[in-house]
């Protein structure tokens, strides 16, 4: 295992995203600063509570994960693209690198950046509202494990986008609406009993009940239900990227 | 002793069905400048790409310092290092921080003194600390090539080093490869600059249309197929050739000399009756002068057999 070479692509990328920082924490802070004025005060001041939670409290779940899911993608499909837009891909191509070395390094510095941009939500939330979490680590590990299994499903866009508009058009099309549905902002059993039905094949809602459960111990599945499909989508991001270095899909000629 | 790269009977067909490499026959020794030369589109970044690892190939085998670059890729590629045809750096990117990323990649521990002496060679020391973005598009070059060296490679792959470059560059671009080949480096260079290959090459591969014409000294090859021309500079310059002189193939250049055109190879080079011809028709000449014909006229000729040899198929 090349480990100097996945703690060089990781602190590249690390750098990168240091570099732009300031951008990097004011997009997230400010969109979710807006969220709450928006849902939390607007809409929050009609709700009041969901479930026995305040309304604010009960959006920050879903909040972070909208959040951490769209900067997964985002970060690392614009991670593996970039220097295949600009050519020097070929340096990793040419190296003495494995397909796990290449992921390790890319995913694990866009996991650690969406790791960050989440908690810095939730340090933002808490000046909003107040906040009690009952199961700090599983909160953490789902936070982890969504964000290694996004910026995987990520890494994959960004081989497979041919272009910029490709590159934005999953995130875009794909990530927002399964997260708005996916209930980051009210309770599954709000919905009609036809659509709870069918946003049980929303992959989304797993994350966020098993996500919220570790905030409020109330969840609309079961904790072990939203870790095994948490666990499959893992699974199946590590088997098409295992598939695309072998094939050297997009990436070989 | 073993070559460090051997190819042997590579193939490479794109997705699309195009046959670029026709069964490649090479060996390279430790050491000695290379200088593939052909055309645009001949197979050149092709067989580079495959050696190191950017393309995969379709058929046969390539080992480098015996190390088979599919089984044993990180081996192989630990060996080599790579500066593609297109300019591709990290722009908003420091030079030293670049260097240093490609040599982690590379698996090797830091070193700050090795990534010191790389850059003063390359003349980058000076800019170690610049953005990429701030260089000269020589400097760019410099900082691919000093990112190829990060890892000490035992052979250096130059795609096209010049291409598109003043002459200025180019000169730089010599004295910075004969640097490398002084410190043991192999270099493999490809080019469609005839002059490049001569002033660089040890040996020189002919390649056209996926095909290995020919490998040989750049010298050998030169003598063998070469021809040399006589210029013949008179006292007093003529305005038409003389017609014996005509007949046998001499031509008057714009300055006014006659020039003749013979093979080094031929039983009878012709000039002993040329210049009785010349004292015949009266002419005194003032210099004689003789010179290799070029690498250019050589591949011109190479690919012109290739071609009658095609239609005679
Ligand atoms: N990815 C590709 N798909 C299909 N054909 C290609 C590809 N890359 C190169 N070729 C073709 O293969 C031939 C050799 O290309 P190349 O190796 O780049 O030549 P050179 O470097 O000698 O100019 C060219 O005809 C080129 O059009
Ligand atoms: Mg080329």
């Amino acid at each position: 295992m090349n480990l100097t070479a996945v703690a060089s692509i990781y602190k590249f990328e690390m750098a990168r995203t240091f570099r732009s920082i300031f951008q990097s924490v004011i997009s997230p802070v400010v969109s979710t600063s807006l969220y709450f004025v928006v849902f939390g005060a607007a809409i929050g001041s009609r709700i009041d509570t969901v479930e026995g939670i305040q309304y604010g409290a009960f959006i920050v779940p879903g909040l972070m994960m909208l959040q951490m899911l769209m900067q997964s993608v985002t970060n690392a499909a614009l991670g593996i693209y970039f220097p295949k837009f600009i050519g020097t891909i070929y340096e990793v191509q040419s190296a003495p690198v494995s397909v796990i070395e290449i992921v390790m390094g890319y995913v694990g510095a866009a996991a650690t950046k969406s790791m960050m941009i989440g908690l810095i939500i939730l340090a933002t939330a808490s000046l909003f509202v107040d906040l009690q979490i009952q199961h700090p680590l599983a909160m953490l590990a789902f936070m982890v494990l969504t964000c290694i299994s996004f910026a995987l499903f990520g890494f994959i866009i960004g081989i497979w986008a041919g272009n910029f508009e490709q590159l934005n058009l999953i995130p875009m099309l794909v990530i927002t609406p399964l997260v708005f549905l996916g209930g980051a902002f009210y309770s599954i059993s709000m919905l009609p009993e036809a659509w709870q039905t069918i946003a049980l094949f929303n992959p989304v809602v797993y994350l966020v009940s098993g996500f919220r459960w570790s905030f409020f111990s109330m969840s609309d599945v079961s904790v072990g239900l939203s870790l095994l499909a948490i666990a499959g989508f893992l699974i199946l991001c590590l088997a098409v990227i295992t598939w695309i270095f072998k094939t050297g899909w997009k990436l070989r000629s | 002793m073993a070559p460090i790269i051997s190819v042997k009977d590579l193939t490479k067909t794109y997705e699309n069905g195009f046959e670029a490499l026709k069964g490649i026959n090479l060996d390279i020794e430790e050491g000695e400048v290379l200088a593939l030369l052909g055309p645009n589109g001949a197979g050149k970044t092709t067989l580079i790409s495959i050696i190191c690892g950017i393309a995969n190939k379709s058929g046969g085998s390539v080992t480098v310092g015996g190390h088979d670059i599919t089984r044993d890729f990180r081996k192989a590629r630990d060996m080599i290092g790579l500066v593609p045809q297109e300019m591709a750096v990290e722009v908003f990117e420091k030079v030293i921080d670049t260097v240093k990323f490609s040599r982690g990649l590379f698996g090797k521990g830091k070193d700050p003194a090795h990534i010191e002496r790389v850059l003063r060679d390359l003349t980058l020391w000076d800019k170690k600390d610049n953005r990429i973005r701030e260089l000269s598009g020589g400097m760019k070059r410099r900082v691919m090539i000093a990112k190829a060296l990060s890892h000490e490679p035992r052979v250096l792959f130059l795609d096209e080093p010049t291409a598109g470059v003043d002459v200025e560059l180019r000169k730089e671009m010599w004295d910075v490869m004969r640097e490398l080949k002084k410190s043991g480096v192999t270099i493999i260079l490809t080019t469609h600059y005839i002059e490049e290959a001569e002033a660089m090459a040890d040996r020189v591969g002919v390649i056209s249309k996926g095909e290995l014409l020919v490998v040989e000294e750049t010298d050998s090859l030169m003598k063998s197929l070469g021809k040399k021309v006589l210029e013949i500079e008179l006292d007093k310059p003529v305005d038409d050739v003389p017609p014996a002189l005509a007949q046998k193939g001499v031509t008057l250049s714009p300055t006014g000399k006659l020039v003749y055109t013979y093979d080094t190879a031929a039983e009878q080079t012709g000039i002993t009756d040329i210049l009785a011809d010349l004292k015949k028709a009266g002419l005194r000449l003032a210099d004689l002068s003789t010179k290799q014909s070029s690498l250019e006229d050589i591949f011109v000729d190479l690919v012109a057999q290739q071609k009658a040899e095609e239609d005679a198929a």
